[in-house]
């Protein structure tokens, strides 16, 4: 058989085509897009419910993470996403990597000074509504490092967080149950407890001018960014 | 380059040293890995140009800095890559009021960024220090937290500059027409949180300059406040946390039994053997899984089964360990405990995954390497020679993949290495290529390293199964006690520096980080190329953001 030719059975009849066709929808009216409600509803085929429910519950069911490695859970993190507990089950597993597309941002592993302003900055640039996972126990309390000079004593000390997932690392089981649970409050609409967010991005020239604050006026501009770790008032 | 007593093929001996030092040594400072000479501060890179040309001390393994009572000090930790067994210490005290050294940066560029972090966090000065800025702490940090008298209740602030106007500052300067270009510090492609600040010209790299510290989390101020005993081996699985805990864990246990003088049972030394190489193999297969994800965005294939590989060795790993990640199994003396029982399933558990590999290498072997975007990718790019990588002082896969035949394992030997049969894997490639080629084959050795402890541990008679010495309760080493020893691992060569001050804690413990090391090799590897190179040269470097910055 020459091949520029179609095959003949393809050609002549038009049965196998029809076949699948049955044998996808079954005989019968076309009915694909009509789901079982429409007919326990009748001539009204509509539901009504508060918008802000109905889009609790669209949100909670369409969570976009932001991809945002930062030390050991970060490892666990992405096993969370990878093949076998694979988050993207519970409609919460596609990390983007700009925080301008995510709605979750999970905060995996220990800040340190250096990195706070990026972090609120980052958070910063999430569009709301958002919602934060902290991961880990640095996350709580800085865990292992706490009484590190350079490590901040929990995210909250900078950001607010929803869901805390206690563990060093957390297993990815946990992760998963601690992203269940924050999909079940965003669906019922429950707002987090309010924090205490001590460390605030600032100009500089906003801080009160103590003796820190003069030495460093050489080096650093009025309308610059930063951030002020008062380490004696931590927990 | 090397003349005088390394021509004459024999091993430098004390006397020589001697000789060759001579006047300049004011006194002795052995530790007990190495003899150590005091010099004077300006005696530096005199001295150390002659341990490097005359009697081929050509690795700069480590330099640590501390504070006395009564003076601050810079040990320059010297070795040989033709045999690390060699080792010498330079000591170079400087005073209290006035601690100004000279650099040793023209002498060896990995000083570079060590001298750097030694001004960083005890506060000695470098004269002649080509960039002497902080390394891990903010610019606008005040005082050296590893300095005696640094109060750590003073407030701190830290400014966020860089990203103030991120377009004012795209032009490097006036004349050119550069751009400025902030990688990180969170970048997918970083690997955590890494700032890679770089000045293009079109869409060529002219200048990176890695900017670390976005995960220093005080490792060395947390291990000196921890006891010997159990309150520090928690912490290195947390510096190279990319599963590989046991050998990381291997470097404080070794470090620690030099110290105290501790003898390991073998059985223990087959079973850490053993863990050791499953983490080694977890290590690599995140390196190559996220070298696919940044070479070409395989999020999907090559990405997901590294994953599904590294799920396998943690399991066969918690099995052992009772923890997925951080495994806190190894204890000075031996390891926390047997093998599971049943033995004979955990084991048949273990030899199914080392049965599998090498279909799983061939795998990765069709979807990677011999896939030709791939190749064209990483073929001739982030060339790294081999006399480069010795001056940065680079180690493990990376050096390896240059051509440099050092391997800890096999030229330092601990463990239960000496008695299996296994290969240093070596390629001559020097570039991306041939250090993801070097991954890959040294997966393969350690399943072979691991398949020779699986079958001892089957046949290992039952009433000599001895998993710890008998070590006391409290380890107190006699004070002034020095030791710096160093393992191999997953990303080079771990090492660790103590000095003991005769409480039950160290008076000074010091991380020599093998991706600190290969991670400043950067700019030479990417400089001239594209930002697409830069972004592969950096995932083939296979950095951990944890162990760089500690």
């Amino acid at each position: 058989m020459s091949s520029d030719k179609p095959r003949q059975e393809i050609y002549d009849s038009t049965a196998p085509s029809s076949d699948t066709r049955e044998s996808r929808m079954g005989a019968g009216p076309d009915d694909r897009f009509n789901s079982r409600l429409r007919e326990a509803f009748g001539a009204t085929p509509f539901i009504l419910t508060k918008f802000d429910q109905f889009m609790n519950w669209v949100r909670g069911n369409s969570m976009f993470m932001l991809q945002f490695g930062i030390a050991c859970c970060s490892i666990e993190m992405m096993h969370t996403y990878a093949i076998k507990h694979d988050l993207d089950r519970f409609g919460a597993g596609v990390p983007r990597a700009s925080p301008r597309q995510a709605d979750v941002m999970i905060v995996p592993g220990t800040i340190v000074s250096k990195f706070g302003p990026r972090m609120k900055r980052v958070y910063d640039q999430m569009p709301e509504p958002k919602f934060v996972v902290g991961m880990g126990s640095c996350t709580i309390s800085g865990g292992p490092f706490q009484e590190g000079y350079n490590v901040v004593k929990g995210a909250e000390e900078i950001i607010p967080v929803d869901i805390h997932v206690p563990g060093c690392p957390p297993r990815p089981e946990a992760l998963v149950y601690g992203v269940a649970k924050l999909q079940e409050r965003i669906r019922n609409g429950e707002t987090s407890p309010v924090v205490v967010k001590p460390y605030e991005l600032e100009q500089f020239g906003d801080l009160p001018k103590d003796e820190l604050v003069q030495k460093l006026a050489s080096d650093i501009d009025e309308d610059d960014l930063v951030m002020r770790y008062n380490w004696a008032d931590s927990p | 380059m090397s003349t005088g007593l390394e021509r004459q093929g024999r091993e430098v001996t004390e006397d020589d040293l001697e000789a060759l030092i001579g006047d300049r040594a004011l006194g002795r400072d052995d530790h007990l890995n190495a003899p150590g000479f005091v010099i004077r501060p300006d005696d530096v890179q005199d001295v150390l140009f002659d341990l490097r040309d005359e009697a081929g001390f050509d690795h700069l393994s480590c330099l640590t800095a501390q504070q006395y009572e009564d003076r601050y000090e810079s040990i320059y930790h010297m070795k040989k890559y033709a045999d690390p067994t060699q080792e010498v210490s330079v000591v170079v005290p400087t005073s209290i009021d006035d601690p100004v050294s000279q650099s040793a940066e023209p002498v060896f560029r990995t000083a570079d960024w060590h001298e750097r972090e030694a001004f960083d966090l005890v506060g000695i000065d470098y004269e002649g220090h080509p960039d002497p800025r902080r390394i891990l702490l903010p610019e606008t940090w005040q005082g050296h937290p590893l300095s005696k008298d640094y109060d750590q209740e003073q407030p701190q602030v830290v400014t966020l500059s860089e990203h103030a106007n991120p377009i004012q500052p795209d032009h490097h300067d006036q004349e050119s027409d550069t751009m400025f270009l902030n990688i990180g510090p969170h970048h997918p492609a970083t690997h955590g949180v890494l700032h890679l600040e770089t000045v293009l010209d079109g869409e060529t790299v002219v200048d990176v300059d890695p900017d670390v510290g976005y995960l220093h989390r005080c490792e060395e101020q947390m291990c000196q406040s921890g006891t010997y005993r159990h309150q520090i081996m928690p912490y290195p699985d947390r510096w190279d946390y990319v599963s590989a805990g046991l050998l990381n864990e291997w470097a404080y246990a070794r470090v620690a039994e030099d110290l105290a003088d501790i003898e390991v049972p073998e059985y223990a030394q087959v079973i850490r053997t053993m863990g050791a190489e499953l983490c080694r193999i977890a290590s690599h297969m995140l390196a190559l899984a996220t070298f696919a994800l940044d070479v070409y965005g395989d999020f999907t294939a090559v990405f997901q089964y590294g994953m599904r590989d590294r799920e396998v060795v943690q399991d066969i790993l918690e099995d052992l360990t009772g923890q997925r990640l951080m495994f806190n199994y190894f204890r000075l003396g031996g390891v926390a405990w047997d093998l599971p029982e049943p033995r004979g399933e955990f084991l048949e558990k273990t030899r199914d995954f080392l049965d599998g590999l090498p279909a799983k290498v061939d795998e990765y072997h069709d979807l990677l390497t011999g896939n030709e975007i791939f190749q064209v990718r990483t073929h001739d790019t982030g060339v790294l020679e081999p006399e480069v990588a010795k001056s940065y002082g680079c180690t493990g896969p990376v050096a390896r993949a240059s051509g440099v035949d050092y391997d800890l394992r096999r030229d330092d030997p601990y463990g239960y290495y000496e008695n299996l049969e296994w290969d240093v894997v070596t390629r001559q490639g020097c570039d991306n290529y041939a250090r993801v080629l070097c991954r890959m084959e040294e997966v393969e050795e350690s399943a072979k390293i691991i398949e020779q402890c699986v079958d001892l541990l089957e046949d290992w008679p039952e009433d000599d199964r001895e998993i710890q010495a008998n070590v006391p309760r409290t380890l107190k080493p006699d004070p002034d006690t020095e030791v710096y020893r160093a393992v191999e691992g997953a990303k080079g060569e771990l090492g660790i520096y103590i000095r003991s001050d005769g409480t039950d804690k160290p008076g000074r413990f010091k991380i020599r980080s093998p991706c600190f090391h290969n991670l400043s090799a950067l700019g030479e590897m990417s400089e001239g190329e594209y930002v697409p190179d830069l972004i592969a040269s950096l995932g083939s470097l296979d950095i951990v953001l944890g162990e760089v910055d500690r």
